[in-house]
């Protein structure tokens, strides 16, 4: 589903990602750990196409398609969804409106009408229920005054809604509490398809104990240096990231 | 600028004529030299020359989209400056309550309007008002007696028509308020030809007594090539609640003022404004708040959208006198440009004598946050929509503050429009 080769990546003139190799397969879920400033949310953000980074070297494939080659809302359209680690507040904009119009934004790149929003509502109403949510929060503008761990069920929803082929959760278990976080572990779980897969970029083992990865990565300076099964996670939460190897020239 | 062809009728306010006459001969049109004009040249009104507007008939049907679909609010109805009768429809309203032509009313020897006319926004305002005094034309007159309260909105509509067409319109309003009395008040500024030109230069004066709740929208649709320069004064006695939001989408020129007045204590005062300019357009605000009394409240929040090569002003002034203690003044600007070439002068002016009083105020002026708009992408909106959203939200949050629904919905459907499209 997604061969990532080579990918370097700069903001500014400081080059973040020094050579990223990842394959992800449909029906997998793969966990990326790493200190603070390796590189995680880097590699999130450049996949969705941030704007403030620059892509300068290597490939990304994603069913096929050069993702690189792709808009952010294309890549969205071609089944990429990204959780934001700081989901953005958009004041003035309905969860509802915002939800609806992204859905049917899905849609027309589909070659289909705009839903029905009778039918939307009804779509909603269910979705709702993987984030344990009444109706109540569609009313409210997008993250706006939410708390931390609403605007993180919020993106759950979102791609509840959205159901993307591969969902990146980025630092989505930051900050949350245990009930928070279960809410959200448990969102993730139902959304679980041999199609689909997920990324989950983590600083703790913690979520992990909740969804259950087939693959660990460990990145450090820019690259992945580590990789093996779920109890790699255990083994970095005990020892820390200090043993792992460090490739040279890497601080 | 053409003297008066047409003589005002025998009697029409001739003292306040002849103040404003004679301010206007001494001050004249301002320049980008007086500060309070420095972003604002006004030239091209200065050396147009502008007939007096000829009588004519609006439309029903072209009329009908700008009166928000309430056919029962009492409204009257003033086309190129002229009173419509056949427009205007005065039934249902309280008793002692009077809507009426303001010219009729003088000459019919009203008391409050021999009283109060040209005593709040005087000729020495500004330039603007002393020519609006010496070209009186006619307008609205709206007299809520004390205790009474208006069940429905009041809408004042002036109307251009394409026979304005190189005129001048000098509309003037007094709303007076009783004791205890509650009003909510529309006012529309709307041109039925959209390409004209023509110089409008409305004058407003509200006066409230204590205890009155006034909830105000002055709607500015002008033509988007022609001039509007208005002025809106507000004295709010003790206790008072005076609620504005304006709206400012026309003219290639556009200068609004509004200055309140608090003059006894605890009082509330809400101003919101919204704008949106694009092609060529200015668009001025300039808003006066005289914190003069202990204990009022006053908070403030307008906001623009600037397109093209379009130019935005704002200027808030604060003042606070020594014994306004326990002042609580709150100002907002934001200005958001959605193109290089358009730009805007902004100035908070907080002059405060007292010390016990909280006064802040915050502008902003910038584009749309690219994070911001790749959230949105990233959920499978494309830039321009993104844009669109984020621009409506942008108006929105002002939008939201006017109280009547029917004016709420309008002007949420021109932002939309505007724009550029947004589903509903």
């Amino acid at each position: 589903m997604l061969e990532i080769r080579g990918l370097t990546a700069n903001v500014g003139d400081k080059e973040i990602l020094k050579g990223i190799d990842l394959t992800i397969n449909a029906g997998e879920v793969h966990a990326i750990m790493g200190p603070n400033g390796s590189g995680k949310s880097t590699l999130a953000q450049v996949l969705a196409g941030h704007p403030a980074y620059e892509v300068t070297g290597g490939s990304v494939r994603f069913d096929g398609r050069d993702l690189l080659d792709l808009e952010p809302e294309e890549r969205a359209h071609a089944g990429l969804f990204l959780a934001f680690q700081y989901p953005v507040e958009i004041p003035g904009v309905t969860n509802s409106y915002f939800l609806r119009a992204a859905y049917n934004e899905f849609r027309k790149a589909r070659g289909l009408e705009e839903a029905d929003p009778m039918d939307f509502l009804d779509l909603l109403e269910e979705k709702l229920k993987v984030v344990e949510w009444g109706p109540e929060i569609m009313g409210r503008a997008v993250n706006h005054g939410f708390s931390g761990g609403e605007k993180k069920r919020n993106e759950i929803l979102q791609m509840a809604v959205l159901e993307p082929k591969l969902a990146i959760l980025d630092e989505t278990d930051s900050g949350l509490d245990i009930d928070a976080l279960r809410i959200v572990a448990n969102g993730v779980n139902r959304l679980r398809r041999p199609d689909n897969a997920f990324l989950l970029v983590t600083h703790y083992q913690r979520l992990l104990n909740y969804v259950v990865p087939d693959v660990v990565h460990v990145l450090a300076g820019g690259r992945i240096v580590k990789s093996g099964g779920k109890e790699l996670a255990l083994e970095l939460e005990a020892r820390g990231y200090e043993w792992v190897d460090e490739p040279a020239g890497v601080a | 600028m053409t003297a008066p062809t047409v003589a005002p009728a025998a009697g029409w306010a001739p003292e306040l004529r002849q103040a404003g006459e004679a301010r206007f001969a001494e001050v004249g049109f301002p320049t980008t030299r007086h500060e309070e004009w420095r972003f604002t040249p006004v030239q091209r009104i200065a050396q147009g020359t502008f007939a007096e507007p000829v009588a004519a008939a609006a439309d029903p049907a072209a009329l009908a989209p700008y009166l928000f679909g309430q056919g029962s609010w009492p409204q009257v109805v003033f086309v190129n400056g002229r009173y419509d009768a056949a427009r205007s429809s005065l039934a249902g309203l309280p008793a002692g309550v009077t809507v009426s032509s303001l010219q009729d009313a003088w000459l019919a020897g009203t008391d409050v309007v021999r009283a109060q006319l040209g005593r709040h926004a005087t000729p020495a305002e500004t330039p603007f008002t002393a020519l609006n005094a010496a070209r009186l034309h006619d307008g609205a007159f709206v007299h809520v007696p004390a205790g009474v309260a208006l069940p429905q909105p009041v809408h004042l509509v002036y109307v251009t028509t394409a026979e304005a067409a190189g005129a001048q319109v000098m509309p003037r309003t007094l709303v007076v308020v009783g004791r205890e009395g509650r009003a909510a008040l529309v006012e529309s500024y709307v041109s039925l030809a959209p390409g004209a030109t023509y110089f409008v230069n409305p004058v407003t004066e509200v006066v409230t007594a204590e205890g009155c709740w006034v909830e105000h929208v002055r709607l500015q649709r002008e033509s988007e090539a022609a001039y509007h320069v208005g002025f809106t004064s507000v004295d709010q006695a003790r206790d008072s609640h005076y609620r504005s939001f304006t709206l400012a989408v026309g003219g290639a020129i556009a200068r609004h003022d509004l200055v309140v007045r608090l003059q006894g204590t605890n009082t509330e005062t809400l101003m919101y404004g919204l704008y949106l300019a694009r092609g060529e357009q200015l668009v001025d605000n300039h808003t006066t708040i005289h914190h003069q009394q202990p204990a009022c409240r006053s908070w403030e929040v307008y906001k623009g959208v600037l397109d093209g090569r379009s130019r935005g002003v704002f200027n808030g002034k604060i003042y606070v006198t020594p014994e306004a203690q326990k002042t609580d003044a709150k100002q907002t600007n934001r200005a958001l440009l959605l193109s290089p070439d358009a730009k805007v002068d902004t100035k908070p002016q907080l002059e405060i004598f007292a010390d016990d009083v909280k006064c802040t105020h915050g502008a902003t002026v910038g584009y749309l946050d690219n994070v911001t708009r790749f959230y949105l992408q990233s959920r499978g909106i494309p830039a321009a929509l993104a844009t669109r959203m984020l621009t409506y939200a942008f108006c929105a949050e002002v939008v939201e503050e006017i109280a009547i629904e029917p004016v709420r919905a309008e002007v949420d459907r021109l932002v939309r429009e505007r724009i550029g499209g947004l589903g509903a």
